[in-house]
């Protein structure tokens, strides 16, 4: 096992040099395999490794590669670390990647950059491994950077779109604000502790610290920093909804199953420090139910069918937010391995929706999918299921465990109520995507024209929505037994089962039966600003254009010639000044010298008699 | 031996401009040959054979030279100078290869000022007795200033003049703050002499002691450059050759960095630490202005020089921090920086050559059309952006954790510039090598030769970034005396 290990993260990093190195040798028909391919042989090692892992004493596993740099105490290893929280995400990043791959190999087989897809696709998939199996916090920084970088290349693959450019700049810089407070962090960590790796990091802080300790929650803030960039949270949310510019493959991988869930990860693994922190998980909590709720809100507004997708992601990472911030460790693990399954398979089935559809994303001109899109159709009935948590799906035991737990943890009935909102909101805007776009009038020339390589990954996907939540990994040996949930009142559970059938109906009632029409609650004095409101996303864009890149662009135009260089040009005017005037004073006339010896003369005796 | 690496370098520079007479080829394959045999003429000192002890030169040569002022010919090698060496002998090689098509004219000359500012600035990181320091510091300019007004764009000889001036002035400090210093040393020891080692035991009075580290401050400062006496660099970035760019940016700042390491903390220890709080601000100060004129320039190759603005910024801070993160990040940066601007110089001039112009309003979409290219600019923009993995992040993140130590409020605006950076980074490849573009170009991709130049580049950085342990380890030798006089130093600075 230990052999194996650091092959999982260099298979899809070798398929990214022979993609790159490849270009133009390597036939045309052969990327897709040397892209998916190496990513496949990842989750084939994926599988043995975790069969050897769960099959023993789940005891974790430390393999150092090479020693990085040494520098006093500061001394970072590459090393890689295997326990059962970093093997589940090892199963989400090789198993879902490897569909999302074998998806892609259909979606962008007419694209001529698909050699550069598939590398950057490789290149993310490598990084995102080291993140989730890295044994320090600054390995975990890399792999954190690098799928940032993959992030923006992939948002921007485009290139030649300049709302692509900017959408990608938007993602990497609004989520560097949020790593320059998680390096913050690790720097605070690191001059109190003395160490950077995670395991000796977690004792020393439990030795150093008591709970409460105003150093602790002061890094445990920062650390959430970094989360809340990373996984689109208030207030760092507003790159996800624009990220949706890259191809949709894309926006399934990265920005629905595995990058933006880095933050929830980063959060679940060191959550000791965040015990620690007791007001600072809290707040975790508390962002989590606001940002779930406003997204949800979002969602509802929407008419793009990828940004809808992309508001239901930040509302979901809301509910695992909420989940570690009343300490349900492993509830939100769960449900983070269950929207990696749900959404991968939304997203994927909007891409056959967009592919099969002259590249539409506005659910208002699509309608009477159902019959023409029959694929495309299922996958979303069970996506959304899932999504919307129904019974018996694998989003309805992650989501329960997480408004359970909501309702019995610090934040009490609020936090639970907030979740209980959500949850019939998610219900409502699933239904109105799924009612718009697949039900009513067909209006539409489409065509279903997928291959086998795109509808195999929607089938298996289908099948992780409705029964991923039978299978999952013990995660005691990672967070203790301490986790348990005490049982709430079973009034508490079935209200929460009900809540996203409320939702539905009302769905159905403005959308499908059009009882009632959505566009006279649009109209109205109260409804044309909320809907403005939520459709802007808050306008939190709007503020930050304001606050932060305006007056940035503003003083750089003003000041592109450097005022301070401006102090030097004075001097050099000034020096050319005085040799103009004195150049002009020898001018070769004798009653001018004369007059100004004699004027001269006068002055320096005038000025020696005054004196 | 020492004597060899300098005599080579400036021999061969004579070899260069003689050889033009035997085709305009020659004079290029001779400055490789002379740099190339420099690079040789390192690599025994990297043996598993040298093993110094902290702070024992690796090679040393002594000779008199004036005697009556006790000015002697002292060249001396520790880890710093053999690492920013070989920094020198590798952007030497690779700003000759960036001049291969873009030099036409006075190619022997071109190559014979080339050599020469390799040889004053090799010098510079060998000399061990200030006015030797001196001279080398003043040679070093002479024939950089040439290569700017001779061989530069448009402006070029305004350009020179800036160039000249500033740092001639700046040098002109430093000289008066080393004749104090020797003058002081001279009084209360009864023994004249420029001699380092003998200095680095100069007892100082603290006010004086403030005087003398600000005259090799501001000079050091200049060179680096911080704000606000950066305004030198932009312009003779952008109006100097490709080769010029590359030796100013690689090795010429590297200059000013080293001599705050070898002379300013060693000499004024106490002056320096009292003063530490001030440098860092500076640094910062540059980090953020830096970066932020960086963002607003329209020249390509403008923006890249106030982007080496905003990363010797990092390298202030880090060598203020005083610390073994501080001083092992900043010099990372040093060896990172050089080879990351140089490239990213190499690829503004390979495209101006090109196209002519290094406007990036008329630029854009140039991936499509030289895809080599776009894929080297990005992965120096991400280096330069401090990408972990590359060499540029080990700097940056050791210089701010050393910083952090000392003064996290000062650290935290300093990482600022980890948000600044990519926004100049990305709006580079944005404009130049993504959207559209309104001109059309027909221009061609990287050759043989650009390739092999960008790819050792590329190697170095990806070492520096995933290996950096034996470079820190070489640098170690000489800067872990000069961390512990921190520690000596530490309760006196009120």
């Amino acid at each position: 096992m230990q052999g194996l290990l650091p092959l999982i993260p260099l298979c899809p990093l070798l398929g990214c040099l022979a993609l790159i190195f490849g270009q133009g040798l390597m036939p045309r028909r052969a990327v897709p395999w040397v892209g998916a391919g190496s990513v496949g042989l990842a989750a084939l090692l994926t599988g043995m490794v975790g069969g050897q892992f769960l099959g023993g004493s789940l005891e974790p596993v430390t393999v150092t590669l090479w020693t990085w740099l040494r520098s006093g105490e500061l001394g970072p290893d590459f090393a890689l670390y295997l326990d059962a929280l970093s093997l589940s995400m090892l199963f989400i990043v090789t198993g879902v990647g490897f569909l999302i791959h074998v998806y892609s190999a259909g979606f962008m087989a007419d694209d001529p950059g698909s050699a550069r897809f598939f590398a950057y696709m490789n290149l993310f998939v490598a990084a995102m491994l080291i993140l989730v199996l890295a044994d320090n916090l600054v390995l975990l920084y890399l792999g954190w950077e690098g799928v940032g970088l993959c992030s923006y290349l992939l948002i921007g693959f485009w290139y030649q779109e300049p709302a692509n450019g900017a959408a990608a700049r938007k993602a990497f810089v609004t989520t560097r604000v949020g790593d320059t407070a998680l390096a913050l962090g690790l720097f605070l960590l690191f001059t109190e502790l003395r160490t950077l790796d995670i395991q000796p990091l977690m004792e020393a802080a439990l030795n150093h610290w008591t709970s409460g300790d105003p150093t602790a929650s002061l890094a445990a803030l920062l650390l959430l920093g970094g989360a809340v960039g990373k996984s689109a949270q208030l207030p760092l949310q507003t790159w996800l909804p624009d990220a949706m510019a890259g191809p949709t493959p894309i926006s399934a991988l990265i920005h629905a199953a595995t990058m933006v869930t880095a933050g929830v990860y980063l959060i679940a693994r060191m959550h000791s420090l965040f015990e620690l922190a007791p007001d600072v998980l809290l707040l975790v909590a508390v962002v989590g139910s606001v940002t779930l709720l406003m997204a949800g809100f979002s969602a509802l507004t929407q008419t793009d069918i990828k940004r809808i997708l992309a508001y239901s992601t930040i509302s979901q990472i809301g509910y695992m937010f909420l989940a570690l911030g009343v300490g349900a460790w492993p509830a939100a693990v769960f449900h983070l391995m269950t929207h990696a399954y749900f959404k991968a398979l939304l997203f994927l089935g909007a891409g056959a929706v967009i592919h099969s559809y002259h590249h539409e994303h506005d659910i208002f001109r699509m309608g009477g999918l159902r019959q023409r899109l029959p694929v495309a159709f299922w996958s979303f009935v069970f996506g959304s299921a899932a999504l919307m948590a129904l019974p018996f799906t694998s989003g309805y035991y992650s989501k329960h465990e997480i408004l359970l737990a909501a309702y019995a943890g610090r934040g009490g009935a609020w936090l639970w109520a907030g979740g209980l909102f959500g949850a019939m909101l998610t219900g409502l805007y699933s239904a109105r995507l799924l009612f718009v776009a697949f039900f009513g009038r067909a209006n539409t020339h489409a065509s279903e024209q997928l291959g086998l390589s795109m509808k195999l990954p929607l089938f298996v996907l289908c099948g992780l929505s409705l029964l991923g939540g039978f299978w999952v990994i013990p995660l005691a040996s990672v967070f203790g037994e301490t986790a348990v949930v005490p049982h709430p009142p079973d009034g508490i559970g079935l209200i929460s089962t009900f809540a996203p059938l409320v939702g539905i109906a009302i769905a159905a009632a403005f959308y499908w039966q059009r009882l009632y029409s959505s566009d006279n609650l649009m109209a109205s004095s109260l409804g044309q600003p909320l809907y403005r409101l939520w459709f802007s996303g808050w306008g939190f864009d709007w503020l930050y254009a304001r606050a932060f890149v305006e007056p940035f662009k503003w003083f750089a135009r003003i000041n592109q010639r450097d005022g301070i260089d401006g102090v030097y040009r004075g001097i050099a005017a000034l020096a050319r000044a005085g040799h103009a005037q004195a150049s002009a004073a020898q001018n070769g006339r004798l009653r001018w010298y004369v007059a100004s010896l004699v004027s001269g003369a006068v002055l320096v005796v005038a000025l020696g008699a005054w004196w | 031996m020492l004597v060899l690496l300098i005599a080579i370098l400036a021999v061969g520079g004579l070899a260069a401009w003689y050889g033009e007479r035997a085709g305009p080829d020659a004079p290029r394959w001779i400055a490789l040959a002379a740099i190339s045999l420099v690079g040789l003429l390192l690599l025994p000192y990297f043996g598993p054979a040298v093993s110094p002890t902290d702070g024992a030169w690796l090679s040393e040569i002594y000779a008199t030279w004036i005697p009556r002022f006790g000015v002697g010919f002292h060249l001396a090698l520790d880890g710093l100078s053999l690492a920013l060496a070989v920094l020198t002998v590798l952007l030497g090689a690779a700003a000759v290869a960036a001049s291969w098509t873009e030099i036409r004219d006075r190619v022997g000359f071109f190559h014979c000022n080339l050599l020469w500012t390799l040889a004053g600035v090799l010098g510079v990181f060998l000399a061990m007795d200030l006015f030797l320091f001196f001279v080398f510091w003043e040679a070093m300019i002479v024939p950089m200033a040439l290569l700017i007004a001779i061989w530069g764009h448009e402006d070029r000889t305004a350009a020179a003049m800036k160039f000249f001036l500033f740092t001639q002035l700046s040098g002109l400090l430093m000289l008066l703050a080393m004749i104090g210093l020797v003058l002081l040393h001279h009084r209360n020891t009864g023994i004249f002499t420029f001699d380092y080692p003998v200095l680095l035991n100069a007892e100082l009075d603290g006010d004086v002691a403030r005087w003398l580290m600000l005259g090799f401050f501001v000079a050091f400062a200049v060179k680096l450059p911080a704000v606000p006496f950066h305004t030198w660099l932009p312009d003779a970035h952008t109006q100097a050759p490709t080769g010029g760019s590359v030796l100013l940016a690689g090795v010429l700042l590297k200059t000013g960095a080293y001599g705050l390491l070898r002379f300013v903390l060693p000499l004024f220890p106490e002056a320096a630490a009292a003063f530490a709080p001030v440098a860092q601000g500076l640094g910062v100060a540059s980090i953020l202005y830096g970066g932020w004129l960086a963002f607003g320039q329209d020249d390509m190759k403008r923006l890249i020089a106030y982007t080496s603005i905003s990363h010797m910024g990092f390298v202030l801070v880090g060598v203020f921090a005083w610390n073994e993160q501080g001083i092992d990040g900043a010099v990372m940066t040093m060896l990172a920086h050089g080879i990351s601007a140089s490239a990213l110089f190499m690829l503004a001039g390979g495209l101006q050559e090109r196209i002519h112009t290094r406007d990036m309003r008329r630029m854009g979409r140039l991936w499509a059309d030289v895809p080599r290219m776009g894929a080297i600019a990005l992965f120096f923009s991400v280096a330069a952006l401090g990408l972990p993995g590359l060499g540029n992040f080990v700097g940056e993140f050791l210089v701010l954790q050393g910083g952090y130590l000392v003064s996290p409020v000062i650290t935290a605006i300093a990482a600022l510039g980890l948000v600044v950076a990519p926004v100049y980074s990305l709006v580079l490849m944005q404009r130049v090598f993504q959207g559209t573009c309104l001109e059309p170009h027909r221009l061609s991709d990287c050759g043989g030769r650009e390739l092999a130049a960008f790819g050792v580049l590329m190697l170095a950085t990806l070492w520096l970034g995933l290996y950096p342990l034996p470079a820190l380890t070489v640098a170690k030798w000489a800067t872990a005396p000069v961390v512990e006089l921190s520690y000596s130093g530490e309760d006196p600075p009120p």
